[in-house]
Parts: structure tokens; C-alpha cells; sequence
């Protein structure tokens, strides 16, 4: 008895593990083992938002499932970082990419000129009302490659400067309207920072220079965009680095720690406390920390676009903007390419939502409504997104990229004062040769 | 593979088995005996020979990420790049450094502990089980661990300095100087425990009588563990110091997340060499040159500390 009791048990869950086989087939799980396009109302959505941006990007999907019931939407959150590119790219040339994914700007070029992503024409773009005269001109411009346009851009995120408001009224750099006074010119925002460490005792800024390439990047950027000068072209074959430029931004990079005004040695999350703790009256960092500067200050602080130093080119900032693809699909009943445009189009028109999170909408009718004009402090530093100083096109730079590693470590020994600034822009300029000449793997 | 297993089989019942049922029998364990190394033959030769080979051959490929395949023929330029590229060099000097670093404390303390806990007539378990206890963290836990521990103007290990009367603590991952070292202390905290384990075992093996002996001719306390205790730990050290080195050789998930290599790639080993020329780079063809260098240089590193080892375990 006991002995029929366990076989029948078995049986039965043998049953059951194959019946769940076969149902699955029609599962995510079904469809990577068979390649199978899916049932024509599924749509799947890839991207790397988690925190604060998932919990915005989960309310703008629930608003979308409400008003397209018939859509069965699978959004799937991944890690940000290189992994997240690797398991896109995998994914399309295995033939089962997502309907739907999100990108950095500044990753696009490596995607689009591997031939995984499909180009979106002009017509596709009229009948869902998504325009380009609807979109931010200097991220819709950077959305295309080959004249072909690949990504529709959802927002632009700068590299921006927060400020403690009391601090800043303490150290007199305020106005009458409570509005931080002119600080852009070399001297002039240094003596701002100045100012603040009278007041704070500690520190006058706050910018992560260890353990964080990216911002090492960043600020180097910026200052070097406004000089005017470009790093590299034709995709990233020939350098047209202006070392002379390198060497100027990386000494004012310097002044800023000679000086004592912002410390050496602080990493991302230490950079961040120096300014809510009260230690430092400014921040160099991306707009996308408002969330965690608003949780620990409340309304304590205010933002603006990151000063203009230079003058020898346009206004420039380091940024990138998050962008929807089609990644290729191996037919057009796997694409379903009609419902993915109506998803990217609804999202876009929850672009306020999005805002909310510090993110600068790219979708202009959100841009320039009246909501966004007063959504603060998001619409102080809005003008930032015309400066958008993305990164060189080349499949060895962008977000997480090995240009970054490459540079951090020339950039970072500046601010230390372990390296002068003239060796240091030799060195960027040797890594950035080196890569060039390196065989592409696009 | 298979033959030796086989032709044991056919002896043992060719000695056992009467002359009637012996063909029977021979063919019956033939199949019984390659049956049996089926699965796991099949399973070496797709997950661990196949991607060898396939490795071996695309180092001579210029395979990309982005395109899949093979890419095309280039012969042996992979290689030329990968012996003229200084961030080669440099992984590799930051494996061997990370080596080194973990290596001998871990063998020395795994010692020190063990003989101390050895000492305990009572309460034996507690120590073996919280010095064992660290082992048993996944590397993320551990990488979480000591990112707080490590971390800038708030972490413990600069207010522990401080306390001490230190000055100015360095910044223990963001410094070049002391990334590694951070690294190699906490590791050698986490897996200690199991070098530990292990002599301990071993320690408990060695009679009592050799002991007594030992003592009755007239033997001090450092004696005894310098002439018969440590001498006859050989196997067990033998044994730790082979597999202590091959793990640190292949060092790569707490570096990947307590500092992702760097700062300025002070901490890059090697095997994150090969996973950011492969994944983050996309260039395959080049990244399975480097892990085919690598594997290369582990297999023959770990020969000589092998032979190394006998050698003095037999002079000792």
C-alpha cells in the first residue's frame, strides 16, 4: 500500500512537471527554449531602472495597463551597468530580444552600427504623433546614426550642481529672490565654494573622484566640452584630441582640491553625505540624485545647470539621455513593431511622471507644459538639456565604458595631486590613441 | 577514459567468476562500466572540453559580441597584442600580488587557529564553528560586508585608526596603494575557516603517543610542534597549499564587486581582465586569447608549487 502510495504520488508529479512543460511553452521561460514569436498581445520591455526611477517607471507602467488592457506587458529590471548591454546584445543575436528595451544615448552607436536594433522611419514616427519636432533637438539628433534614426529619447540627465540653500544664504550667495547669484568664470565659482567652507568649516564642494569613473569622467568632460575642444571622430578611428584643452580643464579639476575647497580621496556615497550632512554647500553630480539629496534634506537645497567656466565653446555639461529600441527581431510577428511605438508613445506621455525623478524630459510637449515649469527644483536646470555634451561615438566609450576606466585613473591622480596635469592629458591622450587604433568589434 | 575502468572490471570477475558464466559476465560490467561514465563523459566533453577547444580556436578569431560567430581569421595577432598590452602584464602582477597576499596567511593562520583550538578540552565546537562560520557567507555578503567596513569617513576601519591614534587613515579600496591589501585581509577572513577545518582534522589524527613520546625524550613545547607536529601535518599542508593557490589564482568575484578593479586598475586581476575585453569591450576573440593565457599559466604555475610542495614534504 504505502509503496503504490508513493508510486501513484510520483506519477502524479511527474504529470504535473510535464503538464507544466508543455504550458510553457507559451512562457517566457517556453519561448527562449523554442524561439517562438509569443502571443501577439505580449510585449516585452527590458530595462535597468531600479530605485527611485523603478518605483517612477512602475507607476507609468500601471498607467499604461490600465489604458491598454489588451496588452500583456512583461517589464523585466536589470542591473544597470556593461552586464545590462551584454544580455541585450546576446539576447537579439540568440533571435529573442524584447519588443521593447531601454538604452543610454551614448551606448546607441555600438548597438545600432552591429545592425541589432531597428531603424524607426519617418512614417512609423507620424502615425503614433511622435514627431521629430516633438522631441529635444540635441538628444533626437544624437538618436540617429547613417542618417537612420534608431532610439526614441525619453530623457536627458545632465551632470548638475546641487547647493544647501541656507548654507548658500549664509555665505551671501544668495539674491533678493532667493536665487543663487552668478557663478559661472573660473574665479567666480571657486570663490563661491570659498564662501561655503567659511560657512560649512569643512568643505566648500563635494565631488567623487575615487571608486567612481564615471564621475571622474563627467566633470572632465564638461569643462573640457567647454573649451571647446572634441576627443575623437569618425567613430571613433581618428583622434582629434585637443591636449592643450586637457590640460586646462585637469588644472582647474586641480585648483579645486590645491585650493582646499573640495576634499580628495571621497567616493560616490561620501560625496553625497558631505552635502546632505551639512559639510560641503555644493555638489558636482548628476541630476539623478535629487530623490536621495530631497529624502535627506527636504527642501533645504536647490540645483542649477553646472556653471559655465569656459567660454570658448557653446555652453556644454556632460550628459546622456535613456532612450527606447526595437532591438531586430528575427520576423515582424516578433517584432510587433505597431505595438511597441503605442507603448513608447505612452510612456512618453507620462514623461511629467518621469520628471519627478530628477530626469529632464526629452518629449517637448511634457518639456514645455506648464506642469513641468513648475515642478521645482527640476525646472531650474532644464536649460541644461540644449548643453548636453554627450559622450565621443565610438564603441569604446559611453555609460560603463573601457574610455572611462582609461581616463579615471589619469583624472583621479590629478585631483589627488599625484600627477600634474600636462602628464595626465598626455596619458588620456595616449589611452584614447591606443583605443583607437584597437580593432573595433563593431 | 574509459579503458582503465573497464579492464579492471574484466580482471576482478575473471578472478571471481567460474568459466560459464564469465562471457556473460564480461560483456554485462563492460556496458555497466562505460553506462556508468556516460553521463558524466558527456557531460566533461560538452561543458568542459568543448568550450576549451572552442576557446583555443576563437583566439585566433577577431569575434565580436555584437555580431556573433567566429569573426574572421587574424592568426596569431591576439596574442601579439595580448603579450604587448601592459594591462596584461599588470592583471597578472595583480593576481600574483593577490596571490601572495592570501596565500600565506591563509595557511599560517588556518595553522595558528587550529592549533590553538586543538588545545581546548572543552567548548572545541564554538571556536571551530566561528572560525568556520565565515566560510559559509556567499561573496556578496562578504563584498557588502566590507564595503562598510572599508568605506570612506564612515566606515569602521578608519574609525578604528582613528581611535588609535592614527592621523589620517588611507582610503582602504580607493587608495592604489592599499586596495589589494583591503581585499586580501577580508578574504583571508572569509575563507580561512576552511584551511582551518582541515587541520584541525588532521591535527586530531596525530596520536597521543607520538606526543607522550615526545615529551618523555625530553622535547620542549616548541619543539614538539616544530619536529613532529608540523611534519606530520605535511598531507594536510600539501593539500591546502594546492588548492589555496589555484582559488587565489582565480580570484575574481569579491574584487568584481568591492572595487570592480580598480582604483586606476590597481586591483584588476586577471580573470576580470578577460571578462572586461570580452563583456564589456565585446571583444570575444581577444578576451579568449587572454583566458587561454591564462589558463596556461595557471596549469603551469600550479605544477611547479606542486612539485615544489612534494619535494620538501619529502625531504621533510
Amino acid at each position: 500500500m504505502r509503496m503504490q502510495g508513493r508510486r501513484r504520488f510520483l506519477g502524479a508529479a511527474g504529470g504535473l512537471a510535464a503538464a507544466g512543460a508543455l504550458s510553457g511553452c507559451s512562457s517566457a521561460v517556453g519561448q527562449a527554449f523554442t524561439g517562438s514569436a509569443g502571443p501577439p498581445s505580449l510585449l516585452n520591455f527590458w530595462h535597468p531602472f531600479t530605485g527611485g526611477d523603478g518605483a517612477q517607471l512602475v507607476a507609468m507602467q500601471d498607467k499604461y495597463r490600465k489604458r491598454r488592457p489588451g496588452t500583456d506587458l512583461k517589464s523585466t529590471t536589470m542591473v544597470w551597468g556593461a552586464p545590462y548591454y551584454t544580455k541585450l546584445t546576446l539576447a537579439t543575436l540568440g533571435g529573442r530580444p524584447p519588443q521593447v528595451a531601454i538604452t543610454h544615448m551614448s551606448r546607441l552607436p555600438t548597438l545600432a552600427a552591429s545592425g541589432l536594433l531597428r531603424d524607426i522611419s519617418r512614417s512609423e514616427l507620424a502615425e503614433h504623433g511622435m514627431q521629430a519636432s516633438r522631441f529635444n533637438k540635441a538628444a533626437f539628433r544624437r538618436a540617429h546614426l547613417d542618417g537612420k534614426l534608431y532610439a526614441l529619447p525619453l530623457d536627458t540627465h545632465p551632470f548638475v550642481l546641487f547647493f544647501r540653500k541656507k548654507i548658500a544664504e549664509k555665505a551671501g550667495l544668495l539674491d533678493g529672490d532667493g536665487e543663487l547669484k552668478d557663478l559661472d568664470g573660473p574665479d567666480k565659482f571657486l570663490d563661491a565654494m570659498r564662501a561655503a567652507k567659511e560657512v560649512t568649516g569643512v568643505w566648500g564642494g563635494s565631488v567623487a573622484s575615487i571608486k567612481d569613473p564615471g564621475t571622474n569622467w563627467r566633470i572632465f568632460w564638461t569643462l573640457y566640452r567647454q573649451l571647446g575642444a572634441d576627443l575623437v571622430a569618425d567613430g571613433g578611428r581618428k583622434v582629434v584630441m585637443d591636449v592643450g584643452a586637457a590640460e586646462e580643464a585637469l588644472a582647474y579639476i586641480r585648483r579645486m582640491t590645491a585650493e582646499k575647497l573640495v576634499p580628495t580621496g571621497i567616493d560616490y556615497t561620501s560625496s553625497l553625505t558631505l552635502l546632505t550632512s551639512g559639510k560641503a554647500g555644493f555638489l558636482m553630480d548628476g541630476e539623478w540624485q535629487l530623490p536621495a539629496v530631497r529624502d535627506a534634506v527636504k527642501e533645504d537645497f536647490g540645483m542649477r545647470t553646472f556653471p559655465r567656466i569656459f567660454r570658448d565653446g557653446p555652453y556644454a555639461c556632460a550628459a546622456d539621455s535613456h532612450a527606447f529600441i526595437l532591438p531586430a527581431a528575427p520576423s515582424e510577428k516578433a517584432q510587433r513593431t505597431e505595438r511597441s511605438l503605442a507603448f513608447t508613445r505612452a510612456m512618453l506621455d507620462s514623461s511629467l511622471d518621469w520628471a519627478k525623478g530628477g530626469h529632464i524630459p526629452a518629449w517637448e510637449p511634457t518639456a514645455r507644459s506648464d506642469a513641468y515649469g513648475d515642478l521645482r527644483p527640476q525646472a531650474d536646470y532644464a536649460s541644461a538639456a540644449d548643453g548636453a555634451a554627450y559622450d565621443p561615438a565610438a564603441w569604446y566609450a559611453g555609460a560603463d565604458s573601457i574610455l572611462y576606466r582609461r581616463c579615471a585613473g589619469a583624472i583621479a591622480s590629478v585631483q589627488a595631486g599625484r600627477a600634474r596635469p600636462a602628464a595626465a592629458a598626455d596619458a588620456i591622450h595616449g589611452a584614447v590613441r591606443e583605443l583607437a587604433k584597437m580593432e573595433a568589434p563593431v | 577514459m574509459s579503458t582503465a575502468p573497464m579492464s579492471t572490471a574484466r580482471t576482478t570477475t575473471a578472478r571471481t567468476g567460474t568459466a560459464a558464466g564469465q562471457a556473460a559476465r564480461t560483456t554485462g560490467s563492460r556496458w555497466t562500466a562505460s553506462g556508468m561514465l556516460l553521463p558524466f563523459g558527456a557531460f566533461y566533453v560538452v561543458f568542459l572540453l568543448g568550450p576549451l577547444v572552442y576557446t583555443a580556436v576563437a583566439g585566433f578569431f577577431n569575434g565580436s559580441l555584437v555580431k556573433g560567430g567566429l569573426g574572421d581569421w587574424v592568426g596569431l595577432k591576439n596574442y601579439a597584442e595580448a603579450f604587448g598590452a601592459p594591462e596584461f602584464w599588470s592583471s597578472l602582477g595583480n593576481t600574483l600580488w593577490f596571490t601572495v597576499l592570501t596565500t600565506v596567511p591563509l595557511i599560517v593562520l588556518a595553522l595558528a587557529l587550529a592549533l590553538m583550538t586543538d588545545r581546548f578540552s572543552r567548548g572545541k565546537w564554538f571556536f571551530r564553528l566561528a572560525f568556520f562560520a565565515p566560510f559559509m557567507l556567499p561573496s556578496s555578503v562578504i563584498s557588502l560586508l566590507f564595503m562598510w567596513i572599508y568605506a570612506d569617513e564612515i566606515g569602521l576601519a578608519q574609525a578604528t585608526v582613528k581611535l588609535l591614534g592614527g592621523q589620517a587613515p588611507p582610503s582602504w579600496l580607493g587608495d592604489p596603494n592599499w586596495a589589494m591589501i583591503s581585499i586580501a585581509a577580508a578574504t583571508v577572513w572569509w575563507t580561512v575557516g576552511f584551511n582551518f577545518v582541515i587541520y584541525l582534522a588532521a591535527l586530531q589524527e596525530i596520536p597521543r603517543e607520538v606526543h607522550e613520546a615526545a615529551a618523555m625524550d625530553g622535547a620542549g613545547p616548541w619543539q614538539r610542534l616544530r619536529l613532529v607536529v608540523v611534519p606530520m601535518l605535511g598531507r594536510a599542508t600539501t593539500l591546502v597549499a594546492v588548492l589555496q593557490l589555484v582559488a587565489s589564482l582565480k580570484v575574481f568575484d569579491q574584487i568584481y564587486m568591492m572595487t570592480n578593479g580598480g582604483p586606476e586598475d590597481s586591483t584588476r586581476p586577471s580573470l576580470l581582465y578577460v571578462y572586461q575585453t570580452g563583456f564589456t569591450d565585446s571583444r570575444t576573440g581577444y578576451a579568449s586569447t587572454v583566458s587561454l593565457l591564462l589558463f596556461v599559466i595557471i596549469l603551469l604555475i600550479s605544477l611547479v608549487w606542486f612539485a615544489l610542495i612534494r619535494r620538501t614534504e619529502k625531504e621533510a
